[in-house]
């Protein structure tokens, strides 16, 4: 072998193989990685210390702090009525946003053609969709509260679980809408076609056919959708979720109680977080401990669920 | 006779039964009403805004529109003063969120295997998921305290800043996953063209990934702005209290935001009528809302005909 020969493939080796490491490379993969490290350390911190700080609560009051009504004693308030109340406005999400918001998603995705109308309609979901929550809760206030005051409450001047609960509704639909079109845009047409091969109508279609396979995606953005309702403060605040004392209330008929006065958890947790004094942040630890503990189970479980079932065509 | 019978029996075949079709036509009158309710609430949510915003505007001294301070009880209606507010708030939860949200995508579409990225997309839906309440009193008892008053020496409980850092780690998430979506979706053809010519992970990131999906980012980075303009809890707690507002841009001190105004007037007793005049501060919302809604309907909008005009056809 000649000294030439052997001179060439050393320099080629060492062009494929790299004459220094990457230094500046891997700083930079280790800027990005840490950008997901910073919003993981944030998430833990905030949830190390919540819990630390509703420890002295949680530990001595066990349950009793989930049955115990709103008091003016920091040793005796609770967040029962929160939590009833937060039910129930999700009860009314479920019931009014879920079935319209997938209604509206099928019409737009499997029944109107691609016009200027149907590209209108879907461009304003957008952008309600993009319409920050507290201006719902106006909405929620001239609309529900005020104009339609006879049917959502008499006695409470409209401020009731009825007005709530469609207030949130209106804030969720756009979401499950654009939630549930993504889903069904993921059916291939090929599942529709032979459907309507042997005679399917188009109902009969997305029936038994579309919906079935779509089903995984827009259960998981509606579960996300109504978690994100139980969360929400700022609309709920306008249309009368009250904060301070609510007095717990007799026994009362089913329309009365929604019809009548209500809190729920969110903003108990507001309420309690501008109160001064110790005692009162370790009540507002506990009750976001309370709240999240749902939001984080029910995300998680939406979460386990796409990835189960998530199909690829 | 028997050619209109014909004419039948053959619709039937094809069409199904006058029951069958019935029951098409309602289904789909059902859901033709679900998707217009959707012009109903953005009618509604115009109208009401535009009627309670020219009652106000018909009752007040528009004077007071620019008095310098906000301070509805006593009349004052400095919509400056809360414009400067979320100003300061947005501008910090921007320099906070958009080098993560950006980090975190590129890192996740880039960098991530596939295990890695099921196991790691699930923690910035998680922050997603947190309430802003939440959030809120972590920004009152914990970064205020630790960040703002350990770090820059501020004194006061309340700060714009300590609001800003909660509204940026609320607009993380969004980021993330808007300019991941574009960062994912540029083909694999041109990051293999330039590997094929020897480049580096991080020459493709930033050379090829990121101008390719640059629309999507900039789109990204609108909706974030959008978003935490539009925040409320997370001032109201952390950065509100006294539901009065200055014109100030220091980051040290407490004040209101469009949003902040709105929840304070809703909570607060402002029910009562305003010191020497009529009106009531409670209607001063209605315009704080209408000015709120405008401009984030602007961003938003612009944000989609960023994508649209700027997108590149691949």
């Amino acid at each position: 072998m000649s000294v030439a020969a052997a001179t060439t493939r050393s320099t080629v080796q060492l062009a494929l193989t790299g004459r220094r490491s990457d230094v500046s490379g891997r700083v930079f993969a280790a800027l990005l990685l840490l950008s997901l490290v910073i919003s993981l350390a944030v998430l833990l911190v905030l949830l190390g210390s919540v819990i630390s700080d509703a420890w002295p609560v949680l530990s001595d009051r066990g349950t009793d702090f989930l049955t115990s009504n709103l008091s003016h004693f920091e040793e005796r308030a609770g967040v029962r009525q929160g939590l009833i109340g937060s039910l129930i406005l999700i009860a009314f999400v479920g019931a009014i946003a879920v079935p319209l918001g997938v209604g509206a998603a099928i019409y737009l995705q499997e029944y109107a053609r691609d016009t200027r109308v149907s590209r209108a309609l879907i461009a304003n979901i957008r952008n309600l969709a993009g319409v920050p929550s507290i201006v719902y809760g106006i909405l929620g206030v001239v609309v529900f509260a005020q104009a339609l005051r006879s049917v959502t409450g008499p006695e409470s001047s409209g401020l009731s679980y009825i007005s709530g609960g469609l207030t949130l509704s209106v804030l969720v639909m756009p979401f499950v809408i654009i939630i549930t079109m993504e889903a069904l845009r993921a059916v291939p047409s090929g599942i529709r076609e032979a459907a309507y091969g042997v005679g399917a109508t188009r109902w009969e279609v997305v029936r038994s056919h579309v919906l079935p396979y779509a089903a995984p995606g827009v259960l998981t953005g509606t579960i996300l959708a109504l978690a994100r309702a139980f969360g929400e403060t700022a609309p709920i605040l306008l249309v009368g979720a009250v904060t301070g004392y609510l007095s717990p209330g007799g026994s009362r008929g089913f329309l009365e109680t929604l019809q009548g006065k209500y809190t729920a958890l969110p903003t108990i947790i507001f309420d309690w977080a501008r109160q001064p004094g110790e005692e009162f942040a370790h009540l507002t630890s506990a009750a976001i401990v309370v709240l999240l503990a749902v939001i984080l189970v029910v995300n998680l479980a939406a979460i386990l669920l796409r990835n189960r079932y998530e199909r690829k065509w | 006779m028997s050619a209109a019978a014909t004419t039948r029996d053959v619709r039937e075949t094809l069409q199904g039964n006058v029951a069958r079709r019935r029951k098409e036509d309602v289904i789909q009158g059902v859901l033709v009403s679900a998707a217009g309710l959707s012009i109903v609430i953005s009618v509604a949510i115009v109208l009401a805004l535009v009627f309670r915003t020219a009652r106000f505007l018909s009752q007040v001294d528009l004077g007071a529109l620019w008095a310098g301070v906000w301070r509805p009880r006593q009349g004052q209606f400095d919509l400056l003063s809360l414009f400067e507010g979320s100003l300061v708030v947005t501008s910090i939860a921007m320099v906070v969120a958009t080098p993560l949200g950006l980090g975190a995508a590129a890192y996740l579409s880039e960098y991530a295997k596939p295990r890695a990225r099921r196991l790691l997309k699930p923690i910035v839906e998680t922050l997603a998921g947190i309430p802003s309440v939440v959030i809120g009193f972590f920004a009152l008892t914990v970064i205020n305290p630790t960040v703002v008053q350990g770090i820059f020496g501020a004194t006061s409980t309340f700060t714009t800043m300590a609001a800003g850092i909660g509204v940026g780690i609320l607009t993380i998430p969004l980021i993330a996953s808007v300019s991941e979506d574009a960062m994912f979706a540029v083909p694999r053809a041109l990051r293999e063209a330039a590997y094929g010519i020897g480049a580096r992970r991080r020459t493709v990131t930033l050379r090829v990934v990121f101008p390719a999906a640059l629309s999507g980012i900039v789109a990204a980075l609108i909706l974030g702005v959008s978003r935490a303009i539009g925040e409320t809890m997370v001032v109201a707690i952390a950065a509100g209290g006294t539901g009065n507002g200055m014109r100030t841009l220091s980051p040290f001190e407490p004040n209101q935001t469009l949003t902040a105004a709105i929840a304070s007037l809703a909570i607060g007793s402002d029910q009562v009528k305003t010191r020497g005049s009529g009106l009531n501060a409670f209607d001063a919302l209605y315009l704080v809302g209408f000015v709120l809604f405008v401009s984030t309907l602007l961003l938003n909008v612009i944000s989609e005909r960023f994508v649209r005009k700027y997108r590149r056809a691949y």
